[in-house]
C-alpha cells in the first residue's frame, strides 16, 4: 500500500523553533522517524512521501489540514499517517486535524500521539493510537504505530487492543447477550473492582462549570497568570521549560510592565524570541497597569504566578489550577487573566 | 483564558477564551509597531475583562475586533 507520513519540521531535520513557521512541503520517501517507520512495516507498506509543515504555521490555523491534505492525495496516498507527536501540542493538533480530514474524505489514516496531547480531540472519529510521553519512546509508539498500519491497511478497525485512544468510532455489531446482561455483568465487574470496564467510553477532559461573571470589573480585583513560563531573568527558582512539576510566584507590586533583560520566558516548546524581546507579550502587565489606574478594574493583583504548559500532564496541571485558585480566592481576588501559549 | 490556540481551549472546555494573534505571543503581535501593539494589547485586556463579566454556560471565544479600533 502507498504510505504518506506527515511529520513537523523538527522530524523533518528542517530546524527547530526557528523553522516553526515554515509553510507545506512534499520530501520524497521517508524521512525522520519515517525510515524507522518503513523498517517495522517491512515490504508490503512503502511510504512514498513525506509532508512537513511547521509547528506555528500548521496549528495556528484548521485550513492547513485540507491543504496537507491535499498534498498527500497527490502523492497517490492509500493510507496518511500522522506523528507520532508524543506530548506536543501544536504537532499533536495538526496530526489530529490532518487524520480527521483524511478519514472525512474517505482516506484511511491513523495518528500517533500521548493520551494527554491536548490536541487529541480535533480526530473526532478517526483513529489515533497512543504514543509515548516524549520522544525517547520512539521505537515502542512506532512499533504500536507499524502494527496499527498493518491492521488498518487490511480494512479492519483498530481498537483498544491496537493501542487506541482518544475518541472510538461508534462501531454497529451483533452481540450474543442482551442489553439487560451486559448491564448486569458490568455492574459486576465494577463491584469486582474494575473500574474500567465499559461498552460507552467518555474519557476526555472534565468538565469545567464556568464560574459567574463578576459584577463590575471595575471593582474587582484581578490577577494576572500564565503557563508561558515568565520568569526573572536567569531564571532563579530554575523553573522547569517543560513538564513542569511546580509553579511560581513572583510580585509586580509598583511595576508598570515587564522589561526585557529583566523578565524571560523559559518556555521549552515554542521560540521565545518575540516574548523576551518584550515579555508583556505573555503577561500583559504594561496595558492592565494601565487599566488599573484608569479605573478599568478595581485593583490589580500584587503577584502574578507563572509555571510551563510545555509537556506538562493533564493531573499536575488540574493540581495547579485549584492551587492557583485557592490562592487567588484567600487573596481577595475575583477574576484571573491566564495567557496560554 | 488568552490564548491563541482557541480551538484547543475550547476542547478541553475554558469557559472564557479571549483569541490571540500567535502562539508564541498570546498578549502581543510583533507585526504591528510598537506603539500599535500596545494599543493592541489594551484592547485585548479590556476584552478579557468584559469577558470575565459576561455569563457563559459553555466555552465562549471573545475577539478583539477591528470596530474597537477607535476605542484604543
Amino acid at each position: 500500500m502507498r504510505l504518506v507520513h506527515y511529520v513537523n519540521q523538527f522530524y523533518a531535520g528542517l530546524g527547530g523553533e526557528d523553522a516553526a513557521d515554515l509553510g507545506p512541503r512534499v520530501l520524497a520517501g521517508a524521512t525522520g522517524p519515517g525510515r524507522l517507520l518503513q523498517q517495522l512495516l517491512g515490504a508490503d507498506h512503502q511510504i512514498v512521501a513525506t509532508v512537513v509543515c511547521g509547528d506555528n504555521y500548521a496549528a495556528s490555523d484548521p485550513s492547513v489540514s485540507a491543504e496537507l491534505l491535499g498534498m498527500a492525495r497527490a502523492e497517490g496516498a492509500e493510507l496518511l499517517i500522522a506523528g507520532p507527536a508524543f506530548g506536543s501540542g501544536r504537532y499533536g493538533l495538526v496530526c489530529a486535524r490532518l487524520v480527521a480530514a483524511a478519514q472525512a474524505a474517505g482516506l484511511p489514516a491513523v495518528a500517533s500521539m500521548h493520551p494527554d496531547n491536548p490536541g487529541i480531540g480535533e480526530a473526532g472519529a478517526a483513529p489515533v493510537v497512543a504514543a509515548g510521553a516524549v520522544a525517547r519512546q520512539m521505537r515502542p509508539t512506532l512499533e504500536r504505530l507499524a502494527a496499527a498500519v498493518a491492521k488498518l491497511a487490511t480494512g479492519a478497525p483498530l481498537t483498544a487492543a491496537d493501542g487506541r485512544v482518544g475518541a472510538a468510532a461508534r462501531i454497529g455489531r451483533l452481540v450474543e447477550d442482551r442489553a439487560a446482561k451486559r448491564a448486569v455483568e458490568l455492574v459486576v465487574a465494577r463491584l469486582a473492582g474494575d473500574r474500567d470496564a465499559t461498552e460507552v467510553p467518555v474519557g476526555g477532559f472534565d468538565v469545567v462549570v464556568p464560574a459567574a461573571p463578576v459584577d463590575k470589573a471595575a471593582a474587582a480585583a484581578v490577577a494576572l497568570v500564565t503557563e508561558g513560563a515568565v520568569v526573572p531573568f536567569g531564571n532563579p527558582d530554575r523553573l522547569e521549560s517543560a513538564r513542569a512539576t511546580r509553579w511560581l510566584r513572583y510580585p509586580i507590586e509598583g511595576l508598570d510592565g515587564l522589561a526585557s533583560g529583566t523578565w524571560e520566558s523559559v518556555a521549552g516548546g515554542f521560540a521565545t524570541t518575540h516574548a523576551n524581546a518584550d515579555p508583556n507579550r505573555l503577561l500583559p502587565l504594561d496595558a492592565t497597569r494601565e487599566l488599573e489606574r484608569e479605573g478599568a478594574i478595581g485593583r490589580l493583583h500584587g503577584e502574578f504566578f507563572s509555571t510551563v504548559g510545555n509537556g506538562t500532564t493533564v493531573a499536575t496541571a488540574k493540581r495547579f489550577g485549584v492551587e492557583w485558585a485557592a490562592a487567588l480566592r484567600k487573596a481577595g481576588v475575583q477574576a484571573a487573566i491566564l495567557t496560554a501559549t | 483564558m488568552v490564548t491563541n490556540l482557541v480551538t484547543i481551549a475550547e476542547q478541553v472546555g475554558a469557559p472564557r477564551i479571549v483569541a490571540g494573534r500567535g502562539i508564541q505571543y498570546p498578549s502581543g503581535d510583533p507585526n504591528l509597531s510598537p506603539q500599535a501593539e500596545h494599543e493592541w494589547r489594551r484592547r485585548l485586556v479590556k476584552r478579557a475583562l468584559a469577558a470575565v463579566a459576561t455569563h457563559v454556560d459553555k466555552p465562549t471565544i471573545f475577539t478583539v475586533d477591528a470596530e474597537e479600533d477607535a476605542d484604543a
